[in-house]
């Protein structure tokens, strides 16, 4: 099996965002840079399909050169093989990124299996991976928290509203994964020398805008209030209880 | 006459109130609101009049196959001229409408606030990092194709209704819009999903250990609720990823959200903010938590949460 | 929470290790009303307390911080929070081995038990680590780790079950407000409203600068990187019960340490490159990804060591099971000398900084300055950290950060204790400073000043004076020093020699109030003639020595006072807190309008009478007394008193004059044999040789007047701070005795000459530790040649039965001992004791 795993180099936020000046960009002076959960847990899914039946994973990234910190950190836990975009400082929209992907996906493979996470931490369009489907001619699952993979066709399954939805898809094939699926491993310190030592090959796509352009970004306004204290260990109960039943919960 | 179609998720009670709250904005984008779905119960068509929809279409898509209800989508869309299709921001809400995107090579917006005409395009307001932050973005496009993130978007108000159309439309499929179909099973231990739970009993680090959550079980199962959990609860391991709540995992909008031993990050408030009334038990008082919370019980949820069972037993009894 | 209109008789902020500690110890000294506040949640506001590392080990280089150190241990253990795991250091290096034997040494001054064990040794001790890249462990059984975070809530709530504080979490403070007219903190002003409190101490670590701003003070620290990362789960670690099994392990040579903690292994690095951060930089907790000192791990700069710690523990890290599971860049505070900030700040009475402490010193610098706070003073002498130590040069951002980064490397460095700083010199500079570097001055800095400590010019001088140059044959003894010195020393009780002490600090009181204000700190008598020039030592209430300097009276209302570089500011700060209110003394610092040059030596009259027409005679100008006279065309006040124990001057002129006043003085004396003579002389052999004490190194707090031998027959009948307890002194008998050794024999059984630096044990003949009835050990509080009586000289304070001159004794250096006698008991000198010289 052949993987290709796509990833988005994003900064590791705390609770509150700051922005710059421009109100385009996010503050990341005293910021780290990683990828979304869902990422993390798409190379854990590709790294132990590998481990059971053979191949190579390829993770593949679009972005700055500092991305290929990302793609190292991959490689620590098990990739072998690195693809860097460069994106050439530019925003890249979701059509021109799918775009790109799909084209070094044709270059740089056959690749079997194209996992993404189900979302990008950051601009969360819920789109690329489709995307890459469609232009590929593949079939594609999303928001996907179970894989299996057997003669030629990956089972992919999801709970949605109660019902668990599994679906068939015959490889080549593209999926995109949720936090959950699987719990992923942390890097090793001989995986950390082979991080360091990875090979990163870049490719240059073209870029293209898109119908929707940024105009500013906005930090939410958070409502705080003060929680009304309604007593202290086994004494509130009662009133925990009185309260319940006036807000209707226990009718 | 400008028309905005609606995709709407519908189960045997009803259309679902992310895709009701999706039609209320949708109402204000196009002269002519239309709400389609698969699989409509009957209940569908007044939910429609109260919606403010002139149609009501009925999608004939066998089985759940996002590409194919896509390809419906579009080919409806084509045939009333629709300025915008919208749906719900959920998983299939996305999946669909990035189908359609795909389909019709044209963009695709996520998890919309707040849309606005603006000349010839859109004004939008869209959640990034799970609603820690937002964007406001002009769209120049055709045909908008939006998701809306319903959890933070309140109700519309109800229109004067008038009479709804119900018709059904037949796409015409390719065999590759359907080979990707769920076969759908209902879950084993149902219970209440998280996403429409009335009551959601959550419970985070404080629980201190899988064997902490019984009573939160318990608990819930009085309330009629559902168990959530924060992020670290599983991560490590001790709770089933589909019950965590937050940015990466479900958002949940009940009346009552009941936050046992759990702090407060950002990113698991970003999953619960939509609860009418938050409940915080704790046992710090400094707790993030505590300024999100409209009210609080400081304790150690050994001691408070057994004694909560035990009131709440003696109280449902009573009734 | 609000507290509007709220009064504290002293508001804390920080709630880390130390200001836990500290409201702990107000409380149990009796303060009420103390307010603890942080801007974060308790119990980890977000400091640097959250993510220490924790673990003691029990020895350091400083006497200060090994004193802390065993004094937080104790609290430590107290609370029940310490776990005894052994630590080892190991050596990859000879040089590093050499080390060990040095450190092993130190511990023995202190007290504390430490052994160089084999390799072999350290892998029964760490079975994860391969002895074969090692040399040698140096093992301290008594190291440990401990909860600090619990301490510290330990600490808070035992002083809010006394009822004598309240704690304010989340509550930031937005402003002090400092009274105009008394400099003196008047009331904070918080997120949860204003407090009136008249005592504030910045307990919050790497942000402390930012609060000292907010009062117009400084607390010259920057926030600095330590990377850290925790790898598991390690198998073997599961089979251990608790936090920790395995003695903790410094792999010093790489500047990283391993220890375990539960399941996992922490890796620690000082290796990386200085990353520093400014206070001003660092996110709040609401931006912060985990917490605000808890900053994002930059992976480049471990690389590296990673190389490192699996060359050492191959087994266990390189098993590709264990995760790196966390790994941060957590900030620590770094000041610009390595100590720690405490006590009042300079600019503003009330405002305290109890700032830039690791966890191994928390609880002790806590009790140390709540017992200064409420008493004045502290048992353990915490004078080293003193924030009034910083000139204003050093409290710059540059200074700082360069002087951080510079230090960085060392934490686990090589230091020698002569070493200087390489980044931020030539400060200040004399003004005859490019004649000193013509002769090839070899500087040293000292309270950035550039003071030749020897100069290349002499080392002609070295062939003349022979043997009696005492070279030292170990690069280490030898390394910051020359025999140079040795022949500059014997030349200048030849002929003469020129010093150059620009550095001197020249504070001058005037005003009707001046006599009574410095007879109020000083012990001996300031009413004395116009023209006196008086030696005297300052106390603390408690009889110890506060300060040790010379006082001219130049006039009825003006006097003098010459102090030392590095105390200069201390010694101000304490003059200053005690002028009387109203203004009618006021104190000017002279430093940098005068220069002062040294004239000693049996020629020194001969020399200067060459550019004076002035009577220098005995009885012109007789021994202490001082008067401006005439030199070359310049006016110099002259002031007849010596440090090396020679007839000569030191003369004081306007710094733009001071290059003039040397050539002339340089060029009338060469005929004479007069030589350029560096500190080395003035600060070591000259003044061992007479038994001249220094501050800092003899005069400290934890000895008195009568201990240090320095007792005068009578005691002035006006009040001075301090007089009560040297009364007392005097009744009683002294514990100690401060005396001059010499060392008996430098040979190695290998046949290597060692030479002491400064702070080895005093032993018995046995080789037994020696400590007094106050159990203070004796150590070596100065070490330097005699090159005039021809022996290496030791001073150091002796039990009253062993301070008897002819009795035999040893030292420790280098895990050896060597045979030592006492020469002198007390201050009698031992080079020249009737001093004829220098009334000559």
């Amino acid at each position: 099996m052949d993987l290709l795993v796509c990833l988005k180099r994003v900064p590791m936020v705390g609770g509150r965002i700051g922005l710059l000046p421009s109100e385009r960009q996010i503050d990341t002076a005293m910021l780290g840079f990683t990828v979304s959960p869902h990422e993390e847990c798409a190379v854990e899914e590709a790294v132990r399909i590998v481990e059971s039946q053979g191949g190579q994973v390829t993770v593949l990234t679009l972005g700055p050169p500092e991305a290929a910190e990302q793609l190292r950190d991959a490689v620590a836990v098990g990739a072998s093989r690195c693809l860097l975009l460069e994106a050439g400082g530019k925003e890249w929209g979701p059509m021109a990124t799918a775009r790109a992907i799909a084209a070094a996906a044709e270059q740089a493979g056959p690749f079997d299996l194209i996992l993404f996470g189900n979302e990008a931490a950051d601009t969360a369009d819920f789109q690329v991976g489709v995307r890459v489907a469609h232009l590929l001619g593949r079939p594609v699952a999303t928001g996907i928290k179970s894989l299996s993979v057997e003669s030629g066709a990956v089972t992919a399954r999801r709970e949605y509203r109660g019902v668990e939805e599994s679906f068939v898809l015959q490889l080549p094939a593209v999926v995109s994964v949720k936090e959950g699926i699987n719990l992923p491993r942390y890097p090793s310190l001989p995986g950390r020398m082979r991080a360091k030592k990875a090979v990163i090959e870049t490719l240059s796509p073209a870029y293209s805008e898109e119908g929707l352009s940024m105009e500013r970004l906005v930090v939410p306004k958070v409502e705080r209030r003060r929680a009304a204290v309604l007593g202290e260990g086994r004494e509130a109960v009662g009133e925990l209880v009185d309260l319940l039943e006036q807000l209707g919960i226990l009718a | 006459m400008s028309c905005a179609i609606v995709f709407c998720e519908a189960g045997p009670e009803g259309m679902i109130e992310a895709s009701l709250r999706t039609a209320g904005l949708a109402r204000r984008l196009a002269d002519e609101l239309v709400l389609c779905g698969r699989e409509l119960p009957g209940v569908a068509a007044e939910q429609a009049r109260q919606a403010g929809a002139r149609r009501l279409v009925s999608l004939a898509v066998p089985g759940y196959a996002p590409r194919g209800i896509a390809r419906a989508l579009w080919q409806l869309a084509e045939r009333l001229g629709a300025s915008a299709v919208l749906a719900a921001g959920t998983d299939h809400g996305n999946e669909i409408l990035a189908h359609l995107g795909a389909l019709s090579d044209e963009e695709m917006v996520a998890n919309c606030l707040a849309v606005e005409r603006r000349g010839e395009g859109y004004v939008v307001t869209r959640q990034r990092w799970g609603g820690s932050l937002l964007e406001e973005a002009h769209l120049e496009a055709r045909r908008a194709l939006l998701t809306v993130a319903a959890e933070a978007v309140a109700p519309a108000s109800s229109p004067e209704p008038e009479p709804v159309g119900e018709e059904s439309f037949e796409p015409s499929l390719d065999p590759a819009d359907l080979s990707v179909t769920a076969s759908e099973q209902r879950e084993q231990a149902a219970g209440v999903s998280l996403a429409s739970a009335r009551v959601v009993v959550s419970g985070g680090r404080g629980v201190g250990g899988p064997e902490g959550f019984g009573v939160i079980e318990e608990i819930a199962e009085m309330l009629g609720g559902a168990v959530g959990v924060s992020r670290v609860v599983t991560s490590l391991g001790w709770r089933p990823h589909r019950e965590q709540v937050g940015q990466t995992g479900t958002k949940v909008t009940p009346e009552l959200y009941l936050a046992c031993g759990i702090s407060g990050a950002i990113q698991h408030l970003a999953g619960c903010q939509s609860a009418k009334t938050m409940v915080a038990i704790n046992t710090d008082p400094e707790a993030p938590i505590m300024s999100r919370a409209d009210y609080a019980v400081i304790g150690d949820l050994a001691e408070v949460l057994p004694a909560l069972r035990d009131a709440l037993a003696e109280r449902l009894r009573r009734q | 929470m609000t507290v509007n209109n709220k009064r504290a008789s002293c508001v804390v902020i920080g709630a880390g290790i130390v200001g836990n500690s500290l409201v702990h110890h107000l409380a149990r000294l009796g303060m009420r009303d103390v307010v603890l506040l942080d801007k974060g949640p308790m119990p980890n506001p977000g400091g640097s307390t959250g993510h220490a590392s924790n673990f003691i080990f029990p020895v350091d280089y400083s006497k200060m911080m090994t004193e802390l150190t065993a004094d937080s241990t104790r609290q430590y253990k107290e609370l029940g929070v310490f776990t005894e795991s052994g630590g080892v250091e190991v050596a990859r290096t000879p040089a590093r081995l050499e080390e060990f034997r040095r450190r092993v040494t130190t511990a023995k001054a202190w007290g504390i038990e430490a052994e160089i064990i084999e390799p072999g040794e350290v892998a029964r001790l760490v079975p994860y680590l391969d002895p074969s890249v090692i040399r040698a462990g140096l093992y301290f059984p008594a190291v440990g780790v401990v909860d600090s975070l619990r301490a510290g809530t330990l600490m808070r709530e035992a002083a809010q079950g006394s009822g004598a504080l309240e704690v304010l979490a989340n509550t930031e403070v937005l402003g002090i407000e400092v009274d105009r007219a008394t400099r003196r903190v008047r009331a904070l002003r918080t997120t949860a409203g204003e407090i009136e409190t008249e005592l504030v101490a910045i307990c919050c670590g790497v942000w402390s600068p930012r609060l000292a701003e907010m009062a117009g003070a400084h607390i010259p620290l920057t926030p600095i990187v330590h990377q850290m990362i925790s790898v598991g789960p390690i198998p073997l670690f599961s089979e251990t019960a608790g936090e920790i099994a395995y003695p903790i392990v410094r792999d010093v040579d790489t500047n990283m340490y391993e220890r375990q903690h539960g399941g996992d292994l922490e890796v620690g690095s000082y290796a990386h490159r200085p990353i520093l951060v400014a206070p001003g930089e660092i996110p709040s907790n609401e931006e912060a990804a985990l917490s605000p000192t808890e900053l994002p791990f930059t992976q480049e700069d471990f690389d590296p060591q990673l190389a490192e710690a699996l060359e050492l523990m191959p087994e266990l890290l390189g098993d590709e099971n264990v995760g790196i599971r966390y790994a941060i860049n957590g900030l620590i505070s770094m000041t610009p000398d390595g100590h720690p900030v405490l006590g009042e700040t300079p600019e503003v009475r009330g405002l305290w900084s109890v700032a830039a402490s690791w966890i191994k010193e928390g609880p002790g610098i806590g009790r140390a300055v709540a017992e200064w706070m409420v008493s004045g003073r502290s048992e353990i002498d915490i004078h080293e950290s003193d924030p009034a130590r910083f000139y204003p040069f050093q409290q710059t951002r540059r200074h700082v950060r360069a002087r951080a980064s510079e230090g960085f490397n060392k934490m686990y460095g090589i230091v020698h204790p002569f070493e200087q700083w390489s980044l931020e010199r030539e400060i200040r500079l004399a003004p005859m400073y490019a004649e000193e570097k013509e002769l090839g001055a070899f500087c040293y800095q000292t309270a950035g000043w550039e003071r030749p400590h020897w100069y290349e010019s002499n080392a002609p001088l070295i062939e003349r004076y022979g043997d009696a140059v005492m070279d030292r044959p170990a690069e280490w003894d030898a390394r910051w020093w020359s025999p140079i010195i040795n022949a500059e020393h014997l030349a200048m009780r030849e002929s003469c020699g020129l010093v150059d002490l620009s550095a001197f600090v020249e504070l001058d009181v005037t005003g009707p109030g001046a006599l009574d204000a410095l007879q109020s700190i000083a012990v001996a008598q300031l009413d004395v003639a116009d023209g006196r020039v008086v030696y005297t030592p300052f106390l603390d209430q408690e009889g110890g020595f506060k300060a040790d300097l010379t006082i001219m009276r130049l006039g009825r209302d003006h006097f003098r006072v010459v102090t030392g570089g590095a105390h200069g500011m201390a010694d101000k700060k304490w003059i200053l807190d005690h002028l009387p209110a109203g203004g009618s003394a006021q104190l000017c610092e002279a430093t940098s309008a005068l220069t002062t040059l040294g004239l000693w030596g049996p020629q020194a009259r001969r020399v200067l009478e060459m550019v004076t027409d002035d009577d220098l005679s005995n009885e012109g100008f007789a021994f202490s007394t001082c008067r401006e006279i005439e030199v070359a065309g310049l006016v110099a006040l002259a002031s007849r008193i010596s440090y090396v124990g020679d007839l000569g001057w030191e003369l004081y002129v306007p710094i733009e004059q001071g290059a003039r006043l040397w050539r002339a003085l340089y060029e009338a004396g060469a005929p004479l044999g007069l030589v350029p003579v560096g500190i080395g002389v003035y600060g070591t052999t000259g003044r061992l040789e007479k038994s001249y004490r220094a501050f800092g190194s003899e005069l400290t707090p934890d000895y008195d007047i009568t201990e240090a031998g320095m007792a005068r027959p009578r005691v002035k009948s006006q009040p001075f701070i301090g007089k009560q307890a040297y009364l007392r002194q005097r009744e009683s008998q002294p514990a100690a005795l401060l005396c001059t050794l010499a060392v008996d024999e430098h040979a190695t059984p290998a046949g290597e000459r060692r030479y002491m630096l400064g702070g080895e044990p005093i032993l018995t003949r046995e080789g037994e530790r020696i400590t007094d009835s106050k159990n203070r050990p004796s150590y070596v509080t100065s070490a330097g040649a005699g090159p005039s009586v021809g022996r290496h000289l030791l001073m150091a304070y002796l039990p009253r039965q062993l301070a008897v001159e002819g009795e035999r004794l040893l030292v420790g250096c280098m895990n050896e001992t060597f045979p030592v006698t006492v020469v002198v008991a007390g201050s009698r000198p031992l080079f020249d004791p009737e001093n004829e010289r220098v009334r000559a």
